[in-house]
């Protein structure tokens, strides 16, 4: 078991970290070349100023229409992003790791704060498993993949979670947390989940498409 | 197209579609839909049917292209068919669902790539496949001779003339400032319209003309999903503009011709930079510059007193970036103005877009019934006037206005302005100057 955990915060941990990299700079270079072929209508019309807002204002909580009309929703869709973002870059331990693997590390956050998040974070994250098996025009979208990449970004969060409380057995629990956390990394440059980068892009065009040609704002 | 699903299906001509249009948009927003389903509140095809989740937009493009690209165009007439309710049946592309969607995720596209897919294999509703068959004998979707057009303005030209002295209708005038493109539905079945243009551009003394080809500004074309036919028809319109050496082609008061002149048709054309390569004006935006510039005034006295309220057509307001210039040019007209809501660039579709209205009976049904939101708004607003400067929306409003009773009028920007300018006196015909 110490060997396993002893790869997976070693050899594992690069390999992840690359190939998520990796993975989201091949497909933007990859998108980007296409583009330059296939989508010159994004190009044609390009406005920075447009593009900015289109992202900013969805960057925002309740920062567009469609979010106002839903603001339970945005709340929630707000906090699971802040936390899934903010508690595995700034956790104490991850620091310290990220200092002995990488040599370098961000500032962190208590460990309380860290809980607070965490607990946070998995309220919005049974909210919006629910609102997936709940809503119709959800649901009747949602495949066991959507599920199954919902779940792989809460897996690290509950065991980790378990692990730092000493609920269960702290080495599985720990494995478990590293092993889960390091999938999700290499799954989302392949995934939807590679929005976290594809959404400026995505934005952006439309920014033009309806603000620099139309003077229309999509939010 | 009954007869047509007995063919088998050119998966090969598919393929070759999908993969054209498989750039890096397309793929982005196939892969990065979170199946969030923000989306679905914002159409009104979901909004009208019972909030029935297959009405949301996101399954749209998921029943239909998404699954085309999934089966690498490994489709059979089945699923052919179903795309074709889907996308001709359950979405007018407005584009409204567009500002909804977190990624931005241009729906309506991708819809449009889906009848393009469907229409390369004869999959289309028959009353585009009708105005298909016109636009390339005649090169208008009525299949209207150019001697007939010819005899229809200057019958025009005659009869307004009575009204109007010193009324023209130029034909093929080089190097005006505008060629005024129409609606060949204008010159087949409502010719006035043509005189009532006729008389704006007299008293605002424009230097305009009209064109013997190349006049007809629609697109159906482009909805049928035949981009190779609606390329030509825009083309046509071009051309005739750049060879009469025009400054301006102006668009009649119909949204989806000037979607396509003044946005989609230099790419369905094939020009480079995305540009028209003449400028393109909407006559909203025209008939407004006159009213601000003083080149035609109102009769206070003669001002809409009623209820008014403005439609804004998805492809001049929300696709054509007219939403002011409609409303200060109602302001000019009305003195009881009332917004619907939602309004301007979030307004939506009538119902009768996309198509819908030349796709004819066999759609009444589910445009009545996606319509109900229109009929809903206009009701709250208790207008008696509705302004619809688009005959698409002219058109869906008076069936709306039958099916659910809504008591209102439904006009076009040219028939107030004509009913309430101020006409100068030296274009007022001499009383008992009769010279017939
Ligand atoms: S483009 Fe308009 S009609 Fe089509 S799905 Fe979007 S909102 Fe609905
Ligand atoms: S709002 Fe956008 S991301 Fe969400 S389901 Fe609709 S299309 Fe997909």
């Amino acid at each position: 078991m110490d060997d396993l955990y002893a790869f997976l915060i070693g050899p594992a941990l690069w390999v992840a970290f690359i190939v998520f990299l990796g993975g989201l700079c091949l497909r933007v270079a990859f998108l980007y070349g296409l583009s330059k072929d296939r989508d010159k209508v994004i190009y044609n019309h390009a406005d920075m100023s447009w593009g900015v807002r289109s992202i900013f204002h969805w960057l925002i909580p309740w920062g567009s229409v469609s979010m106002r009309n839903q603001p339970v929703f945005t709340l929630m869709f707000f906090l699971f992003h802040i936390c899934l973002f903010a508690v595995p870059l700034f956790l104490l331990a991850h620091n310290m790791m990220w200092q002995e693997a990488f040599g370098i590390s961000l500032p962190s956050m208590s460990d309380g704060t860290a809980d607070i998040l965490t607990i946070v974070f998995l309220v919005s994250f049974v909210f919006l498993l629910a609102r997936r098996m709940v809503r119709p025009e959800v649901r009747i979208l949602t495949t066991a993949w959507d599920y199954t990449l919902l779940l792989l970004t809460g897996i690290p969060f509950v065991t980790g979670f378990l692990a730092y409380h000493q609920v269960g057995d702290y080495k599985t629990l720990l494995i478990l947390h590293i092993l889960f956390a390091e999938l999700l990394l290499i799954v989302i440059p392949f995934s939807k989940l590679a929005h976290i980068i594809l959404f400026f892009f995505s934005r952006a065009f439309i920014g033009f498409e309806f603000g620099g040609r139309r003077g229309a704002r999509t939010w | 197209m009954n007869d047509v699903l007995e063919k088998p299906v050119d998966t090969h001509k598919i393929r070759e579609i999908l993969n054209a249009n498989d750039g890096a948009r397309i793929k982005t927003w196939l892969s990065i839909c979170s199946r969030c389903g923000l989306c679905a509140e914002s159409c009104f095809f979901y909004l009208t049917n019972n909030r029935d989740p297959r009405f949301s937009p996101a399954y749209k493009f998921k029943s239909t292209l998404a699954e085309m690209y999934r089966r690498k165009g490994n489709v059979d007439r089945d699923f052919l068919r179903k795309c074709y309710d889907i996308i001709w049946g359950e979405c007018t592309t407005c584009r409204r669902c567009s500002m909804y969607c977190p990624f931005g995720i241009d729906i309506a596209t991708m819809i449009s790539t889906a009848r393009t897919v469907c229409q390369s294999q004869g999959v289309v509703p028959d009353g585009l496949e009708r105005t298909s068959v016109n636009y390339r004998e005649t090169g208008n979707q009525m299949g209207m001779s150019t001697d007939d057009f010819l005899d229809t303005c200057s019958w025009m030209e005659e009869e307004t003339g009575e009204e109007l002295t010193g009324l023209t209708i130029p034909i093929d005038k080089k190097g005006a400032k505008y060629m005024y493109c129409l609606n060949a539905r204008e010159p087949m079945y409502y010719p006035q319209d043509i005189g009532m243009a006729a008389k704006i551009f007299t008293v605002a003394e424009e230097d305009w003309t009209m064109s013997s080809t190349g006049w007809e500004a629609t697109n159906l074309a482009m909805y049928a999903g035949d981009r190779a036919l609606a390329g030509q028809v825009v083309k046509n319109m071009y051309e005739k503009a750049v060879e009469l050496g025009v400054q301006n082609i102006a668009i009649t008061e119909c949204g989806h011709a000037f979607r396509s002149a003044a946005f989609e048709g230099p790419y369905f054309a094939g020009y480079a930079g995305g540009k028209p390569p003449v400028a393109v004006v909407h006559s909203v935006q025209l008939f407004y510059e006159y009213l601000r510039d003083g080149r035609i005034k109102i009769d206070p006295d003669k001002m809409l007193t009623e209820p008014v309220t403005y439609q804004d057509p998805c492809n001049v307001s929300r696709n054509g970036g007219l939403w002011e210039e409609g409303r200060k040019l109602t302001a000019f007209l009305a003195k009881d103005f009332r917004e619907m809501t939602p309004n301007r660039e979030h307004n939506h579709c009538c119902g009768g877009g996309g198509g819908f209205i030349p796709m004819g009976p066999e759609f009444k049904k589910r445009r009545m019934i996606s319509g109900r939101l229109k009929a809903d708004q206009i009701r709250a607003t208790g207008a008696k006037i509705v302004i619809a400067p688009c005959h698409n929306c002219y058109d869906q409003i008076n069936d709306l206005n039958k099916e659910y009773n809504l008591g209102v009028k439904v006009l076009s920007f040219k028939e107030i302005i004509c009913e309430t300018m101020i006409v100068p006196d030296k274009f007022k015909p001499v009383e008992g100057d009769d010279e017939e």
